[in-house]
């Protein structure tokens, strides 16, 4: 690309407007409609592989392997007997999903209250006290978010099969929130600091110590921010896998939901439509809390981006 | 005490005897050591102590047989290290990982960047559209994986099959489970890795919601009368996006490169989840795993972890020690 070729000096832009194809116009015109082209490339790639999802979900096995390039379903043919038979205990004859969904909603669960209790204080304490040490711990936070969990996955393999852990869920629990608490402590310092100082004072003058302007003012003010951490690290907990695999693989009654789509997914005997019909009642639940909360998750986790 | 110290010296200066009456500032202080406390345990107990543990493990003679009765300094060893060092599959799979990860990483971010253009001004649906374009990020990884994995079967996916009909493919492409195809260019058959190419492709899909929301956020911090003043000194839109907003946006995007970069290096889930690792996608993650839970030889494992946070550590520092350069040499 050429450097600017502006226009003569003095020249208005409407001089430049007029001249039937200029580069200006010419490239609007081009800009204008590439920008709707990306659009729709964008909506049809990000939702084309869920409407195959629900899509596969919904169709009988025989119907897919017979026309295997429909994009529609034949109302005739629809039915929701995969979603039973995901849904239904393996002593059922079915495959389960219902007790995964049980265990991961325990584990994202816990590690949500868990992380919290320990994240909130610690932003608090990062964004507003001033104590020896609180630099480095910023820069120990931002070591653990971007470390390898693969790296960190042999040693806990190691532990949890010592201490014979392995197969409960509490390992894991500990693990997601090791992993989510350094993002956690990030999102909720960026808010705690908007915050202004005067309210906090105005109450340590009239009277409150620390910890009950944290309870009283701070945590109020926060709530918007609490919750966006707190989806954040339900997604985390719920779609983890690698330490699921790790911990878990030997007791399908504990597997989360992630593990057991991979885990059933990797045999035949498993109809493809029935798998489909998993993975949407895996994915709906977190799609929905992230729509709801779309707003607040997204500026939680990119504030700090637009100051450049 | 030193937290008396640096607090109150950093506060006032104004000393008084800290002794019967703390200070505010030493209050503080012991508060906010109080508050923190529990997050660094966790981050000690967790984190640092099992990552210096594993750095012990790449140098014991240690298998998951006799994983519990180890001590913590017996069977010490150069061996794992030979190992893993010695093996053939090693440069082969750095070479992969390296490949995997600029090409995802340079993809998932210029797809952000063309969706974050394309959706910067309001239009009619956009937050919809916006929001839409988040869920490959936010959907659980084995999800989105089992669906591409579907999608893309030679035998009833929907690719193929469209492929064969619109396009006139002759036979069903095994986009996971081919190691190299050919593709037929102007008579020319061109060598590509398949697989490889189809876990990128899926990476870009993936993660380009990242670098989206962060481009976004940024584009729409950028100040309007900027490109005001671009337009009234005749600036065509591609002008003012090579000279205007990519100046803008080059340090959201430098620190987007480096965070793909280490997360791509490490990615485990997407490979293993759609190739398992074989076609060519072996990135060296995957090779720590079968290590691990095929061959059973903790220690080499471990080994081979280490390696490749010291590979990643060594890139990052070129990246960053080539980014102050130029930055010093701009000045």
């Amino acid at each position: 690309m050429s450097t600017v070729d502006s226009p003569a000096a003095g020249r208005p832009p409407a001089a430049v407007a007029r001249r039937p194809w200029s580069r200006d116009r010419v490239e609007r015109l081009i800009f204008g409609v590439l920008r709707w082209v990306a659009i729709a490339f964008f909506l049809l790639a990000t939702l084309l592989p869920f409407y195959y999802m629900v899509l596969l979900s919904v169709r009988p096995i025989e119907d897919l392997l017979l026309r295997p390039d429909s994009l529609l379903v034949d109302f005739s043919e629809l039915t929701f007997s995969t979603y039973a038979e995901a849904l239904r205990p393996v002593t059922d004859a079915g495959q389960g999903f219902l007790t995964f969904l049980g265990n991961s909603a325990v584990v994202a669960s816990l590690s949500v209250v868990i992380a919290l209790a320990v994240a909130i204080p610690g932003a608090y304490a990062v964004s507003r006290l001033s104590f020896f040490g609180r630099r480095q711990v910023s820069v120990l936070f931002l070591l653990v978010y971007l470390f390898p969990s693969i790296v960190l996955a042999i040693p806990l393999f190691v532990l949890l099969t010592q201490m014979q852990l392995r197969g409960s869920l509490i390992g894991l629990v500990l693990v997601y929130i090791a992993q989510t608490v350094p993002v956690a402590v990030y999102m909720l310092r960026n808010y705690f600091e908007t915050i202004p100082v005067a309210v906090e004072e105005a109450a340590l003058v009239d009277g409150l110590n620390r910890l009950g302007v944290i309870r009283r003012i701070s945590l109020p003010l926060a709530v918007p921010s609490i919750m966006a951490t707190a989806v954040f690290v339900f997604m985390v907990a719920w779609n983890e896998f690698l330490f699921a695999l790790l911990f878990l693989v030997e007791r399908r009654d504990r597997w989360t939901v992630s593990l057991g789509l991979a885990q059933l997914s990797g045999s035949i005997e498993v109809p493809t439509t029935v798998l489909m019909a998993g993975s949407v009642v895996i994915t709906v639940p977190i799609v929905l809390l992230f729509f709801f909360t779309e707003r607040l998750l997204s500026e939680g986790l990119t504030s700090g981006a637009d100051k450049g | 005490m030193p937290t008396s110290d640096t607090g109150t010296t950093r506060r006032s200066g104004a000393t008084t005897s800290g002794r019967r009456q703390p200070t505010m500032a030493q209050r503080e202080a012991r508060t906010g050591l109080m508050l923190i406390s529990p997050t660094v345990v966790i981050i000690l107990a967790i984190v640092l102590v099992p990552l210096a543990w594993s750095v012990l493990i790449a140098f014991q003679r240690i298998r998951l047989i006799n994983v519990a009765r180890t001590g913590l300094f017996e069977n010490l060893t150069l061996a794992n290290f030979a190992t893993v060092l010695g093996s053939d599959a090693l440069w082969d799979s750095l070479l992969t990982t390296l490949v995997y990860t600029a090409g995802s990483t340079l993809l998932a971010i210029f797809l952000g960047l063309v969706a974050a253009l394309a959706l910067r001004r309001p239009f009619f649906g956009r937050s919809f559209v916006r929001a839409a374009m988040l869920i490959p990020y936010v959907a659980p990884v084995v999800a989105v994986t089992f669906v591409w994995k579907i999608l893309l079967n030679p035998e009833f996916g929907i690719v193929n099959s469209w492929g064969r009909q619109l396009f006139g493919w002759d036979d069903p492409v095994a986009f996971l489970t081919q190691a190299s195809g050919e593709i037929s260019l102007f008579g020319l058959d061109i060598p590509v890795p398949t697989a490889l190419l189809t876990v990128i492709a899926f990476e870009g899909w993936r993660y380009f919601p990242f670098a989206f929301l962060f481009i976004l956020a940024r584009l729409q911090a950028v100040p309007a009368t900027l490109e005001e003043a671009a337009v009234i000194d005749g600036a065509t839109p591609s002008q003012r996006f090579r000279h205007i907003l990519l100046p803008q946006l080059m340090p959201i995007i430098a620190v987007l490169v480096v965070l793909r970069t280490i997360w791509t290096f490490n990615e485990f889930d997407d490979i293993f989840l759609l190739t398992g690792g074989v076609a060519g996608t072996e990135v060296v993650s995957i090779r720590v795993y079968e290590l691990l839970q095929v061959q059973r030889n903790v220690g080499a494992a471990a080994a081979q972890s280490v390696l490749m946070a010291a590979v990643l550590i060594i890139l990052l520092g070129a990246y960053l020690w080539l980014l102050r350069r130029r930055g010093e040499e701009t000045q």
